[in-house]
C-alpha cells in the first residue's frame, strides 16, 4: 500500500509549484527590461501569479498543520530525515516569504498591488525608497535561496524513486 | 444736504472696500497641484512641486475672477524616478519642447454656496484644448482655498503617444486635484 498525501495538499503542492515556474522566469526576465507596457504588463501578472501563490501556501500550510503527511521510509537514514524536515519547512516559509516581501517591496516602492487589476490589497508599509531597495534585495535572494531548495527537493525526490526505487513520485499524487 | 449726500457717497464708495478683500497672491507653500493615474488598474498618485499662479478673486465679484496657472513639468513626481525620467521624453510631455502646462481661465460662473465653474484654456505640450473646472471657494481668516478635482484625458493632448497610446495599460483618464491658497496682499 503506497501512502500518499492527501488529494488537496497534492492539487495544492502542483498548483503552487506551476505558478512558481511561470512567476520566478518571469521576474528574472522582466527586471531587466526597460520601461513599456510590457514591462507593465508582466509586472503586474508576476504580482497577480505572487500573491495568488501567498494565498494557496497559505492554505496549504494550514492543510499541513491539521493533515500528517505520509510517513518516509523506515529505513531512511537519520540524517535525511532531518533534511527532509528541513527542507520542507523551509520551502514552507519561503511559499509565503516571497509573495510576501514582493508585496511589500511594491508598497514601499509606491505600487499598490492589485490582484488581477480588480482587487486592491492594502499597503502594508508606506512608501519609502531605501525599505522599498531593501525589501527588493530581500526578494531577490530569497527567491535564489528558494530555487536552491527547490532543486534539492527535486533533486532528492528523484533520487529516492528512480534508484533507490521508493514510491516518492506516488506520495505526491504521480502514478499507481 | 451736502454733507449727508458727500457721506452717503463715502459710505457707498468706500464700504465694500472696508471689508472686501481680493485675493490676488497665491501662496505656494500651502497650495497643491496634484493627479492620479491608473496603470494596470493600480491607481498611482503624483504631484507638481513647481509652478507659478497669478489670480484674483473678489468673492463679492466672482464673475469677474481671472487666474492664470503654468505648471513646470520638470517638477513633476509620477510615483516613481523611472516615471519621472519617462515622463520627460518625447511620447509624453515631450519637456525639451514643451517645458510647462499653462491654463488660463475665461469665464467664471457662480454656482452657490461658495463655488463656481472656471472656464478657461489648458495647453499641455503644443495643445490648447478648452476646459471646464469646478471650484470650491473655502473662506479663510487670512488666507483662502480654491478647491478642485477634474478628469482630463492624456490622450487628447498627446500624452503618452506611440505604444503609451494603449489605455488598456496606462488609463486615458488622468485625475487631477488641486488645491490653491491665496491671501489678499
Amino acid at each position: 500500500m503506497i501512502q500518499r498525501y492527501t488529494v488537496p495538499a497534492v492539487v495544492l503542492h502542483w498548483l503552487i509549484a506551476g505558478l512558481i515556474f511561470v512567476a520566478f522566469p518571469l521576474g528574472v526576465y522582466m527586471s531587466d527590461l526597460p520601461l513599456s507596457p510590457t514591462r507593465l504588463q508582466l509586472y503586474s501578472y508576476h504580482k497577480w501569479i505572487g500573491i495568488s501563490v501567498l494565498l494557496l501556501a497559505g492554505l496549504r500550510v494550514v492543510w499541513r498543520l491539521t493533515h500528517r503527511p505520509p510517513a518516509l521510509p523506515g529505513d531512511l537514514p537519520r540524517w535525511q530525515r532531518a533534511a527532509s524536515h528541513a527542507v520542507h519547512g523551509l520551502l514552507y516559509l519561503l511559499l509565503l516569504a516571497v509573495p510576501l516581501t514582493g508585496w511589500l517591496m511594491s508598497s514601499a516602492k509606491g505600487f499598490q498591488t492589485v490582484w488581477f487589476g480588480v482587487l486592491p490589497l492594502p499597503d502594508l508599509v508606506e512608501k519609502n525608497r531605501e525599505l522599498g531597495d531593501a525589501l527588493g534585495s530581500a526578494h531577490q535572494w530569497l527567491n535564489y535561496l528558494l530555487l536552491a531548495l527547490v532543486i534539492l527537493h527535486v533533486a532528492a525526490a528523484l533520487k529516492h524513486h528512480f534508484f533507490e526505487r521508493q514510491p516518492f513520485l506516488q506520495r505526491m499524487g504521480l502514478g499507481k | 444736504m451736502m454733507l449727508k449726500s458727500l457721506t452717503l457717497l463715502a459710505a457707498l464708495t468706500l464700504a465694500p472696500a472696508a471689508h472686501a478683500i481680493e485675493y490676488r497672491s497665491v501662496v505656494p507653500a500651502q497650495s497643491r497641484i496634484g493627479f492620479e493615474f491608473t496603470q494596470m488598474g493600480v491607481k498611482i498618485p503624483g504631484h507638481f512641486k513647481r509652478f507659478t499662479a497669478q489670480m484674483a478673486f473678489d468673492p463679492a465679484k466672482p464673475e469677474s475672477a481671472q487666474a492664470t496657472l503654468e505648471i513646470d513639468l520638470a517638477s513633476i513626481d509620477a510615483g516613481s524616478p523611472e516615471a519621472d525620467e519617462e515622463s520627460a521624453g518625447k511620447l509624453w510631455f515631450n519637456r525639451t519642447a514643451f517645458p510647462r502646462a499653462r491654463f488660463v481661465s475665461s469665464r467664471v460662473r457662480a454656482l452657490g454656496n461658495n463655488r463656481f465653474e472656471l472656464s478657461g484654456t489648458l495647453t499641455l505640450k503644443g495643445r490648447s484644448r478648452p476646459l471646464t473646472i469646478p471650484v470650491r471657494y473655502v473662506p479663510g481668516k487670512d488666507i483662502a482655498f480654491f478647491d478642485g478635482s477634474f478628469v482630463l484625458k492624456r490622450l487628447d493632448f498627446g500624452i503618452g503617444e506611440g505604444m503609451w497610446a494603449d489605455v488598456e495599460t496606462v488609463a486615458n483618464e488622468v485625475t487631477v486635484k488641486f488645491r490653491i491658497a491665496a491671501t489678499g496682499k
